[in-house]
């Protein structure tokens, strides 16, 4: 391509971080030293042009290394891969971990969303202004969104660059851990704590998708074999590619990200397309305020996801899996990688699996701070290096998924109940459960509770039943609302206790599972300015591709602001109310994807469910 | 192209999108010709192949899966390579070959020296390119071959067309859909203008000058009888005005003494010339030779008319400016000329005289302004008003029946011939000359904007050489051919290697480039080797006065970009 | 001749609009559909020229058995749909996003704005005063805002870059419909120069660290200010003469001419005004081009007009 960067150069260190990801650099054609061979020939079309599924990779390397992004660094990434500087530009700056501006290398994020809300985080950030000043990037400290800790409430983040660079989740978050983690660096902050911290069921018999946490050295394969582990693929490669697929469809297992499809249906249907090759897709941007149950997966029994991925890749005919992980999961990431590498060298991912002829490739691909990138097409976007846009549907992803292939986009829990399918068949699998709702689930407890964490249960249990397990509200405290589903989802009152978690019993009670979350506040909290926070959070994960989500989500907590300013004008609150519901229709009714659907639920049914804004003085 | 019995690209850009392979070969598109580019474009998104061959790594060549670099002046061998390759791994299109071509025994003869390793040797392409190329092209579905002046501004350019016409016959890459040869024309109506007989052998449509029945045609239209004498090229011409037997010129919407190579000598030609009549819509530099201007309009805005472009597309030219003071319509002009001549033409539309042309031109036949407002313009041959378009030709060459298929199409066997100016000692450096994107021939009209793009008058060196002169970006240099001298700032260019200088040339007000270049002509189409000159570069603290007018664009590509505040 | 590139024969396709039967060629979409219809569908993004990337929403319609709402753009017709273009829901989606960009984008050039405010009865000022010109705009901190008190609505609103002589980004008036950066992409120009930056309301078009254009990758094709459909690229021989008062689309004239630039021949239509050229644009329907042309087609008339000073630009 012709492309036209400006003189700006890399520096030393900022090659040294891409050509560490990406090779050294090749020929003067490609962002390298020129030499005579350059002089007659160059090959800068297609095969050139294919690799620009780095260049998210190649963007971490550098603010990794560097804590941000130069246009020298800019230009250096989009000559290695062939991608025009205002693209990488476009990519970069969609992206709340990249910065294109200079800034400090130790930087701490500080979660300030629905469930360290709950748990103090305004008197942390409150502290913390005073100490440091305002948060910004040249103070060190920033307001993050969800960083999927809500079991360890008030949570952060701090990140330091250089090489390597250290990444570490604090929580609970303190002034002086995050003072300490920004004048001694992030390695200065005491051991997180163990996975297994965060499945507070940790070690009981009778769980199934947990039931290594805590039990296994989560980077030990050896471990992970002598627990059933591989007892699936190996149950898998006894059966035909459509054998497992129907096996999973009698499953009825349904997808664990939010939308509930059946994922057998999906496999299924992307297997038939003639098109190759076909793609898998892990999903495992988990960003839902409040959601980090597949954190505990990941970072408790990380070889089952990789057993899982083997498994559907063999059912799906793909050669190739791309684990989506969310930028906010050092820890994740780590044991992720080292759980490929040692599948690969004992033979359970690369060329002729196990001997089965079946050859399976897995790479990671780090998100960096954007919440769209779970929607199930952003994610196909980020992977291949362009902003995290949902796409318009059709074609769906079985059709046309990433890089235009038929493709496989599954949760990581959902994945992570193959191997019992695998294991158990599907039709015993299916009596796990209720009818429309069956196997075990995890749910996210997190909030006013006294045991927040991850806790897996049949389908079926109530409501009621999953905040009893995680201790109830402390003591002296009422219970004021649940929020199930996460900022996506929607409130339930105090008295819907009952509601059965299931996706049949959140239908009919009108509301939704979502991806899992069940977030209790108690009376200590105001729900107004949660509301307002759900609105923020809507408001800066919006990508900005459609106009009913790009400005609603701006009108939506413009209007709940004045309604927090102006609480005694009736006649004005009254007009803000119509308004929202004004503006939440047209994001529900016309937003491209699930984001700006979803962005008022949350709001529509703390009015109407709640009353909140209706009571508020 | 002759090879084939018409003068005219045989695909429509239309079917470079449903190309599978691309070769642009002396041509740099996508900076001369982006409009066509786009629809390369397309197939390249589809997933065609580009191949470039260009001694430089222009713009094209950057969307190119392989450039091959070869050294100016050395397509014919580069094409034997390639053909004798295609030839030795078996690729050749036998069945086309045998049906629809001739000459084949004595092609593989011609080829049969041209080895990988020789033809590497002589061009400087590596020889797993020039095998690469050779196959990709044999095996392709639908192969284009695309050049532009870089094949013909030689003195050979024919011959360079010619093996390329070769290639397309040795697989049959032509007379199918997606499959062609296809000369971009580097002005708007070179293609209007051959067609309509303006070429010294033909009368308007191909028809031969020499032909009496094609004359008698003509004839009886206009009632007066027609020397059969063929007319001069503009080399001839020169020739002529050398040798004293042409002492009268008329030059209609040409800017020779700044335009053409030689251009000192051009000058002096015209000087010595007894009279001398120019019709132009600005003063040129050579309506300071002439004894008579005529200020003429615009065609392109200030008349009605036609234009034909690169896949035969007559279009529809429309006034949409009244012309500025006594400007007149070249039909008029000719129409006053004629009555002082004393000649009584009418006064006529440009629509009468085009359905005169119709009636006379088979290939034209069916093309009335009404149908070419309609549909955006019209392919030739087009004889019917009812009958199809011809998106490509030569589909004859296709046809099972011998009688269909008509004149086969023959193999050339041209001789590789470097180019007439060689390097030596004392002029060690190539320099080639082009067009770039924002500016247009001698820069009269694409002058007149403010192009935030223009580079200006420079000359552009590799980083090598740079340094080799120990000279920056900005600074001056003199360039030096055996005919003449300029001064330039130096624009450096990576797509250049050791040893090839790159000028354009747009600013001769500036930098007279045809003052350098070599007046060696094609013995067939006329035109010179604009695209090979022996030059040497010194280093000077010369500067002349123009230079102000350079600096803004070299300076600002300098600056580093700063992060936004 | 041999046959041209093969055609395959097109089906038609029966849907029903409003309750009534509406028969188009397999492929087209519902918007086809609904100009066969005789229903007048607003549309901003859509591009006749282009992909549609359905990023505007205003051209929604209520297709039977969909959840949501559909854009008409872009959603290809099937047999037997039922698509209803005058719902309750329908009128409320086009009405609010009408109201949403005119509380937040300057639509004061974008034709037939007036008359669709009206149709759907939109009140763009009901968000509150606008917030008046941004000077941060191209600096994208993602995931972050200053939030306000609610009371001053969120605007576009910056200052006009003008940066060159051929044209001039007003991005006060941007709906971010990609139209631009899909003409420059890989849709027509291929030079890459502009793209979305940021993200959310936060978005932009922007090059790379918000470079001045002719130090991006920008060839001055123009055509980007061919497809916006706002006016927030404009030629700056339109922009001044806006800005001096004597644009006047009644007084001009507009004549498809050839282009004199090279042999490809694409095709100009001249819009004349006081016998001046004061734009250049190019017809999309023609094959040779699809409304795209290079710097010289589209700016290099200046020429002609050079020429009362007889012999200054030899």
């Amino acid at each position: 391509m012709d492309l036209k960067f400006s003189n700006a150069e890399a520096s030393a260190e900022e090659r040294d971080a891409v050509d560490r990801l990406l090779g050294a650099g090749d020929g003067g054609w490609h962002g390298g030293e020129r030499d005579e061979q350059d002089h007659r020939r160059a090959h800068t079309g297609h095969a050139a042009r294919s690799r620009r599924h780095f260049v998210m990779e190649a963007l971490h390397a550098v603010n990794d290394r560097v804590g941000w992004i130069s246009p020298g660094a800019l230009n250096y990434v989009g000559k290695r891969l062939s991608v025009a500087p205002a693209d990488v530009y476009s990519v970069a700056t969609f992206y709340a971990l990249f910065s294109t501006h200079p800034r400090p290398k130790r930087i701490v994020h500080v979660c300030t969303d629905i469930a360290c809300m709950a748990r103090g985080s305004k008197a942390v950030c409150a502290d913390l202004e005073k100490r440091l000043g305002p948060a910004s990037a040249d103070n060190g400290w920033k307001h993050s969104p969800c960083l999927g800790v809500c079991e360890r409430a008030p949570a952060a983040m701090a990140v330091e660059a250089g090489d390597p660079p250290h990444e570490h989740l604090i929580g609970p978050a303190t002034v002086d851990a995050i003072a300490l983690a920004l004048e001694d660096g992030p390695a200065a902050l005491a051991a997180e704590a163990p996975p297994a911290m965060a499945v507070p069921q940790a070690g009981q018999d009778g769980l199934m998708l947990l039931k290594r946490v805590g039990r296994v050295d989560p980077d030990s394969i050896d471990d992970y074999l002598a627990t059933d582990g591989y007892a699936g693929l190996r149950r898998a490669f006894e059966m035909q590619p459509g054998q497992v697929i129907s096996e999973v469809k009698d499953s009825r297992l349904m997808g664990r990200g939010g939308a509930a499809f059946p994922a057998g249906i999906k496999w299924e249907s992307t297997a038939k397309q003639p098109a190759t090759p076909r793609y898998l897709v892990c999903n495992a941007d988990e960003s839902e305020p409040g959601t980090f149950k597949d954190r505990a997966i990941l970072e408790g029994d990380p070889f089952a996801l990789i057993e899982s991925m083997t498994i559907a890749g063999y059912a799906i005919g793909a050669e190739r899996g791309f684990i989506y992980l969310r930028g906010e999961y050092p820890r994740a990431h780590r044991m992720l990688h080292n759980a490929i590498d040692t599948a690969r060298e004992r033979g359970f991912l690369g060329n002729d699996i196990q001997g089965s002829g079946f050859s399976f490739e897995l790479e990671i691909r780090r998100g960096a701070g954007a919440y769209i990138c779970g929607e199930e097409t952003a994610i196909f976007n980020s992977i291949e290096g362009y902003r995290g846009e949902p796409r318009s549907k059709p074609p769906f992803p079985f059709e046309a998924g990433l890089f235009g292939k038929p493709t496989v986009v599954n949760n990581v829990e959902t994945l992570c109940n193959v191997p019992l399918i695998m294991r158990m068949g599907g039709a015993q699998y299916a009596r796990i459960g209720t009818e429309g709702s069956t196997g075990p689930k995890l749910f996210c407890v997190s909030g006013n509770l006294v045991r927040p964490g991850v806790y897996e249960v049949p389908f079926g249990a109530t409501l009621g039943d999953v905040l009893t397990l995680a201790g109830g509200v402390p003591q002296g405290r009422k219970l004021q609302a649940v929020l199930l589903g996460g900022a996506a989802g929607g409130f339930v009152r105090a008295d819907e206790l009952n509601i059965p978690l299931t996706f049949e019993g959140a239908r009919a009670n009108n509301t939704t599972l979502g991806s899992g979350v069940v977030l209790a506040f108690d009376d200590t909290v105001e729900l107004p300015a949660i509301l307002l926070r759900i609105a923020r959070f809507f408001r800066d994960e919006s990508c900005g591709q459609c106009v009913p989500c790009r400005v609603g989500t701006v009108r939506q907590e413009e209007a709940l602001l004045r309604i927090a300013h102006n609480r005694r004008d009736t006649a004005a609150k009254g007009r803000d109310i119509g308004l929202l519901r004004d503006v939440g229709l047209v994001m529900k009714d016309s937003s491209i994807c699930g984001l700006g659907q979803a962005a008022w639920n949350a709001v529509e049914s703390a009015i109407d469910r709640l009353g909140v804004l209706e009571k508020s003085p | 192209m002759h090879v084939f019995g018409a003068g005219g690209g045989t695909s429509s850009y239309r079917e470079a999108e449903d190309a599978d392979l691309l070769v642009f070969w002396g041509s740099n598109a996508r900076e001369a010709h982006p409009i066509f580019f786009h629809h390369a474009l397309k197939a390249i998104h589809k997933g065609a192949k580009v191949y470039a061959v260009d001694p430089r790594r222009a713009k094209t060549a950057e969307w190119a899966d392989a450039w091959l670099g070869l050294d100016v002046g050395t397509d014919v061998a580069l094409a034997y390579g390639i053909g004798r390759e295609i030839i030795h791994a078996g690729l050749v299109n036998e069945a086309f070959v045998a049906n629809a071509t001739t000459g084949f025994e004595e092609y593989i003869a011609a080829c049969e020296p041209w080895t990988l390793e020789v033809t590497s040797r002589e061009t400087g392409v590596p020889a797993d390119l020039i095998r690469q190329l050779a196959h990709d092209y044999a095996k392709a579905e639908r192969a284009q071959i695309c050049w532009t002046l870089g094949i013909t501004e030689h003195h050979n350019g024919t011959d360079n067309v010619r093996s390329l016409c070769n290639l397309a016959l040795l697989t049959g890459h032509v007379g199918r859909w997606g499959s062609g040869l296809v000369p971009l024309r580097g002005q708007n109506n070179v293609q209007g203008g051959g067609d309509m007989g303006a070429i010294p052998k033909n009368l308007p449509g191909f028809q031969d000058v020499g032909n009496a029945d094609h004359r008698a045609k003509f004839e009886r239209l206009w009632n007066v009888t027609m020397p059969p004498k063929y007319g001069m090229t503009l080399s001839e011409m020169m020739h002529a005005m050398d040798e004293g037997h042409l002492t009268n010129l008329y030059i209609i919407g040409e800017n020779p003494v700044q335009s053409d190579a030689d251009s000192n000598a051009v000058g002096k030609r015209l000087e010595n010339l007894d009279h001398v009549v120019v019709q132009d819509i600005f003063l040129t530099k050579t309506a300071s030779y002439a004894d008579v201007v005529l200020p003429s309009t615009a065609a392109w805005c200030e008349s009605e008319g036609t234009f034909t472009n690169s896949e035969r597309r007559v279009q529809l030219v429309r006034k949409a400016l009244e012309p500025p003071g006594s400007a007149k319509d070249d039909i008029e002009i000719m129409r006053l000329i004629a009555e002082r001549l004393g000649r009584g033409w009418p006064e006529q539309t440009a629509e009468q005289i085009w359905d005169e042309l119709r009636a006379v031109s088979p290939r034209h036949h069916g093309m009335s302004y009404r149908l070419l407002a309609e549909r955006g313009g019209l392919q030739w041959p087009f004889p019917d008003e009812n009958g199809p378009e011809s998106p490509f030709l030569h589909g004859r060459l296709w046809e099972k029946d011998p009688e269909k298929r008509g004149q086969l199409a023959p193999f050339g066997t041209p001789k590789h011939s470097l180019p007439v100016d060689k390097l030596d000692d004392e002029f060690p450096l190539r320099l080639t000359t082009g067009r770039r994107l924002t500016d247009y021939n001698t820069g009269v009209q694409s002058g007149g904007f403010n192009s935030p793009i223009r580079f200006g008058a420079c000359v552009d060196l590799s980083p090598e050489d740079m340094a080799r002169l120990d000279v920056n970006e900005g600074e001056w240099v003199r360039i030096s051919s055996r005919r003449g001298s300029v001064l330039a700032p130096v624009r450096r260019e990576p797509g250049l290697r050791p040893g090839l200088l790159f000028m354009a040339c747009n600013f001769p007000d500036e930098v007279d480039v045809n003052a350098l270049t070599i007046e060696a002509n094609d013995p067939i189409s006329g035109t010179a080797e604009f695209k090979a000159t022996a030059v040497k570069v010194e280093k000077t603290n010369e500067v002349p006065t123009w230079e102000r007018n350079v600096f803004t664009k070299l300076g600002r590509e300098k600056q580093e970009l700063a992060p936004a505040e | 001749m041999n046959a041209p590139y093969p055609v395959t024969p097109v089906q038609q396709v029966t849907i029903k609009i409003d309750g009534e039967d509406v028969s188009v060629p397999e492929g087209s979409t519902i918007l086809t559909a609904c100009n066969a219809a005789g229903k007048d569908t607003p549309t901003l993004c859509y591009g006749d020229t282009l992909t549609p990337k359905n990023a505007c929403r205003v051209c929604m319609v209520e297709l039977k058995g969909s959840r949501v709402l559909v854009p008409s753009c872009s959603r290809k017709v099937s047999p037997g749909m039922e698509v209803m273009t005058d719902t309750e829901r329908v009128r409320h989606s086009r009405r609010l996003v009408l109201e949403l960009l005119g509380s937040s984008v300057d639509l004061s050039t974008t034709p037939r704005i007036p008359e669709w405010m009206q149709r759907y009865d939109a009140d763009p000022d009901r968000y509150g005063e606008r917030s008046g010109e941004s000077l941060t705009r191209d600096i994208h901190e993602p995931g972050e805002h200053h939030a306000g008190n609610g009371y001053v609505a969120a605007t576009m609103s910056q200052p006009d870059k003008i940066d060159n002589d051929l044209y001039v980004r007003d991005y006060s008036k941007c709906i971010l419909c990609y139209k631009c950066v899909d003409a420059c992409g890989t849709q027509w120009q291929n030079s890459f120069a502009i793209q979305i930056a940021g993200r959310g309301f936060d978005s932009q078009i922007s090059t790379e660290y918000a470079a001045e254009l002719p130090d991006s990758a920008c060839v001055f094709c123009g055509n980007c200010v061919e497809v916006c459909p706002t006016g927030a690229l404009s030629f700056k021989s339109e922009y001044d003469m806006r800005a001096a008062g004597t644009w006047d689309e009644s007084q001009q004239t507009e004549t498809t001419t050839v282009c004199t630039y090279c042999g490809v021949g694409c095709n100009l239509n001249l819009h004349v005004q006081d016998n001046k050229i004061v734009k250049v644009t190019s017809p999309h329907d023609h094959s040779i081009g699809h409304g795209n042309l290079c710097i010289k087609g589209r700016f290099g008339f200046v020429h002609v007009h050079s020429r009362s000073k007889e012999g200054s630009d030899s």
